[in-house]
């Protein structure tokens, strides 16, 4: 039996907080606030004790499973430890305990450091200037095409139409939409790289930009880029870099270099800034100069009195967030690239590369790779070969939790039929690579063996398999008095 | 490297079995016209503690709030944050875990949302809540999207009352849509209901509003929210959460869409973010949520467990027709604010509520004995109020500092109409014995 719902511990009358007495004279609360403003019956929160709280949640987090456990290959999600470092680092009060709205000679250090860590970034990602504030990747794929549509508008003409890959992120249509653009979908080609025909075909006046990922979703770095770049310049549309893989360039290549216009990197995958179960992120956003106009306001300056936050800038797009971005992140990535420099950014870019071709070369031959060829820092297997037996990819992914590993992005990308992503990062050593290998290869021949152990996997969880259709179905969002 | 594991010796082993000779084999693929032919022009990498040595020194360039006193709110609060919170919210089994997708490997996660979303409810007097946007102006810029798509009509009215830098998110958010936005004037602080009638038109499909607002008044809820359904007008209300331990609910006072920013729930000020969006709705409009939601199911067994539901609004499903481009969320966020709500309880918040009200109060009472000083608006509040002041707050605040005083924002900094305007907040961490010091000092800079 699982954990009880915090609800159902509650005991009324028990206390789990301390507050200091009221220590000004009290005003009958009548006096201050009309009756109409009060709440009668006070919101159903729990009633707990401070141990209770602790072990409810200590309870509740043993059975998680994080990169602190073990091996968590997500592809695309960039799932590298994270340095305690870092930590310890975002919780100095003076970055902890800081107001957003303390005038700027009383934050001069969180100030120096978002200056800091915007040239860091312009320097590897090779783009001019760098925002900060977007709070995770499509936030800042947001900004990025308000900032796309604000330049052509500036032209006189916002265009309409935004082309993504059928091979891209979910939130790259979704963001060209929010920013009022129709999504234009071009193919893949057979080696699994942007169909230049099909691209030419689409290309023309009314083209805003490309929303590219490289090395794309398939782990394959897009080798015709200059030639992308070109094509998209010569109509005056430009060219943007979704930015989720960088962890595959540091240091060897540039956006900047390749002829982007515009990047967003995630800095919770790239830049060792924990995922948190989800979230909070960090997305930051490099631009070239001549979109720096457009830039959300903030920006942080460097002048002769200091660091100044510049809010007057006329043709900016404005703001996203109500203040500068997750600054706390920003601190957890500004600590890692001041610990790595220049030469540890090329040991994770060629050992996250390393590692993804050696589990490559290990399942090869029992999970196919449609588009096999030396990868970057991930790659995309088949689970087809298996749907003779009736397992699926999602089945495989469901039984690797029985060997404590949490399971490879599935069913993306969709131009895959039954995708497994994986993706190891630099952060792994050689010998859990291979037990990942082992239990894959252990799957495929339980697939043989028993299908049905596979396909009623997991066995060794707190649950078996959850229904999701019933939980669409019958909607239960809330926990409810009984 | 201590990030990075295999030795030399391994990457042979590895490379023999890929069946290369070095690395660069694997590279061919980037052109080389792209190749960087130099090392990263960065600072050169520090060791662990040289690492910590250089960024406490730069967290040491600021004025943290563990050594002054502040009274600056405007958005980002200063509430205690129990010691629990953090205990509880940094296990690693937690924060190093990524998005629940796989649910049976996340059920402790999973469970955490449902109680958080439970709890967003509970607060907002609404039916159901997702489980997180990213902060208080996004989430209000969702809140009209939502809107947009429930109405199908064209229109937004924001009160001006609304924090500015809200509105701007708002702005932007929708600055590619074909949404107008106008604004709604304010009468006496709080939002003019008089003036709300004549803008409701069969275009508009929101009205948004912030309660208390950013001049630290209480909105006139109610009366907008008949006014708005009157005309088949949403409502949607910007919420303190640490005000509803002790003031009435947003939908027991009839918004439609909830939204927020709960940073004051357990979550630092970090220069403003990470904070924490929290959004809430009516059951009916569940479909068009943006945003992760958690649902309560069964496993094969019959057991009770949970998942990750609804994907079909999102944009990994639905790609150019979701509801949202939201991918990353602020999930940690959200469980530092359902263990602070855990903690503090039935009683906790309210008496939070019950002590940042009173102390306000105080406060405001102290500062119109001196001269020059008055109330601006006679509305109810909460923690925030504005003063008007005889010489300007930048004059005021400056002067404060010096004591290790935090002064309020300057309101003139926002909007020039408001000069000398002083913008004050005051939680329960502020003490009878700071708020007096205060008053000591500004009355020696007026006299």
């Amino acid at each position: 039996m699982g954990e009880p719902l915090i609800f159902e511990k509650s005991v009324p009358g028990r206390k789990g907080y301390s507050l200091p007495d009221l220590d000004v004279p009290e005003v009958p609360i009548a006096e201050l606030m009309p009756a109409e403003y009060l709440r009668k019956d006070p919101p159903l929160l729990p009633e707990l004790s401070e141990v209770d709280v602790v072990r409810h949640f200590t309870n509740l987090s043993r059975d998680n499973y994080g990169i602190d456990q073990g091996f968590y290959p997500l592809g695309s999600c960039t799932m590298k430890y994270n340095p305690k470092v870092n930590e310890d680092v975002a919780r100095f009060a003076g970055f902890a305990a800081l107001h957003p709205l303390q005038p700027a000679q009383q934050t001069q250090g969180a100030l120096q450091l978002l200056y800091q860590l915007e040239a860091a970034l312009r320097e590897i990602t090779g783009m001019d200037r760098v925002t900060l504030q977007p709070a995770a990747g499509a936030q800042g794929e947001l900004v990025g095409m308000l900032m796309i549509r604000a330049y052509h508008q500036s032209n006189g003409n916002p265009r309409r139409k935004v082309i993504v890959p059928d091979s891209a992120h979910g939130t790259n249509p979704a963001t060209a939409t929010l920013a009022g653009y129709e999504v234009q979908v071009v193919h893949s080609n057979a080696d699994g790289l942007v169909d230049l025909d099909d691209l030419k075909h689409l290309v023309n006046q009314d083209t805003a930009a490309l929303m590219l990922t490289n090395p794309n979703t398939l782990g394959l770095f897009e080798g015709d880029i200059l030639k992308i770049a070109e094509m998209l310049h010569s109509v005056g549309a430009l060219l943007y870099l979704d930015g989720a893989n960088l962890n595959a360039l540091l240091g060897l290549c540039r956006p900047g270099d390749m002829g982007f216009d515009v990047v967003h990197s995630n800095l919770h995958k790239t830049f060792t800034t924990p995922h948190g179960g989800g979230g909070p992120g960090a997305g930051a956003l490099g631009v070239k100069s001549f979109l720096s106009p457009f830039l959300p306001v903030p920006v942080v300056e460097k002048t002769e009195k200091g660091y100044v936050l510049d809010d007057r800038r006329p043709q900016s797009i404005g703001k996203v967030q109500t203040f500068y971005g997750n600054f706390g992140n920003l601190v957890r990535a500004y600590t890692y690239i001041r610990r790595m420099g220049a030469i540890g950014f090329r040991k994770v870019s060629t050992n996250a590369i390393l590692n993804a071709n050696y589990i490559r070369k290990r399942l090869e031959q029992v999970y196919p790779v449609p588009y096999n060829r030396f990868c970057m820092h991930e790659f995309v297997a088949s689970a087809k070969r298996f749907r003779d037996r009736d397992v699926h990819a999602w089945d495989i992914a469901k039984r690797l939790i029985d060997y404590g590993i949490y399971p490879p992005t599935v069913n993306f990308p969709m131009i895959v039929d039954e995708a497994l992503m994986i993706e190891p990062t630099e952060t792994e050593p050689k010998e859990n690579l291979d037990r990942f290998c082992e239990a894959m290869l252990r799957i495929a021949k339980e697939i043989e063996e028993d299908p049905e152990l596979v396909k009623t996997a997991p066995h060794t969880r707190t649950v078996t398999r959850l229904d999701e259709i019933r939980a669409v179905k019958e909607l239960n969002l809330r926990w409810k008095p009984a | 490297m201590e990030y990075i594991p295999n030795t030399k010796e391994e990457q042979q082993q590895m490379l023999k079995t890929i069946g290369v000779e070095t690395i660069e084999d694997l590279l061919g693929d980037i052109p080389s016209e792209i190749r960087l032919t130099r090392g990263l022009q960065l600072p050169p990498p520090l060791s662990e503690p040289e690492l910590k040595t250089e960024l406490l020194r730069l967290s040491e360039k600021n004025a943290d709030l563990l050594h002054h006193v502040s009274f600056l709110g405007a958005g980002a609060y200063d509430h205690y944050i129990p010691s629990v919170v953090n205990h509880l919210a940094f296990r690693s089994e937690f924060y190093t875990a990524y998005t629940p997708y796989q649910a049976e490997m996340s059920q402790g996660l999973l469970q955490t949302i449902y109680e958080f979303q439970t709890m967003i409810c509970e607060l907002t007097g609404m039916e159901v809540a997702n489980a997180s946007l990213y902060d208080g102006g996004s989430a209000l810029a969702e809140a009209a999207m939502m809107a947009l798509r429930v109405t199908k009509r064209n229109e937004i009215l924001v009160s001006s009352t609304v924090h500015p830098f809200y509105r701007a998110a708002l702005r932007t958010y929708l600055s590619g849509t074909r949404a107008r936005i106008l604004e709604l004037p304010l009468e006496n602080g709080a939002t003019d209901l008089v003036a709300v009638g004549k803008q409701l038109t069969e275009d508009v499909a929101c009205i948004l509003i912030q309660t208390p607002n950013f001049l630290g008044c209480l909105e006139p809820v109610e009366g907008l929210a008949q006014e708005a359904h009157r005309h088949g007008v949403l409502l949607g209300v910007a919420a303190d959460p640490i005000s509803l331990g002790l003031l009435k609910s947003p939908g027991e006072a009839g918004a439609d869409i909830v939204v927020g920013e709960g940073q004051g729930m357990g979550c630092g000020l970090n220069f403003g973010g990470p904070y924490l969006g929290f959004f809430a709705t009516k059951r009916e409009y569940v479909r068009q949520m943006p945003g992760r939601v958690v649902g309560a199911t069964v496993d094969t067994k019959g057991r009770r467990g949970y998942c990750l539901t609804l994907q079909t609004r999102e944009q990994h499903i639905k790609r150019e027709r979701a509801t949202s481009n939201i991918c990353t969320n602020e999930a940690l966020a959200a469980l530092a604010a359902t263990v602070y709500l855990s903690v503090m309880g039935r009683q906790g918040l309210r008496e939070v509520g019950r002590l940042c009200l009173q102390k306000a109060h105080y406060l405001k009472h102290r500062l119109c004995e001196i001269k020059g000083f008055e109330m601006v608006f006679q509305r109810p509040f909460f923690k925030e109020f504005v003063v008007k002041t005889p010489v300007p707050p930048a004059r005021l605040n400056k002067r404060l500092f010096k004591h290790k005083i935090i002064g309020g924002l300057d309101l003139g900094e926002v909007d020039r109409k408001l000069k000398n305007h002083w913008l004050l907040c005051v939680t329960e961490k502020r003490t009878k014995e700071e708020m007096d010091q205060m008053v000591t000092v500004l009355k020696e800079i007026i006299a």
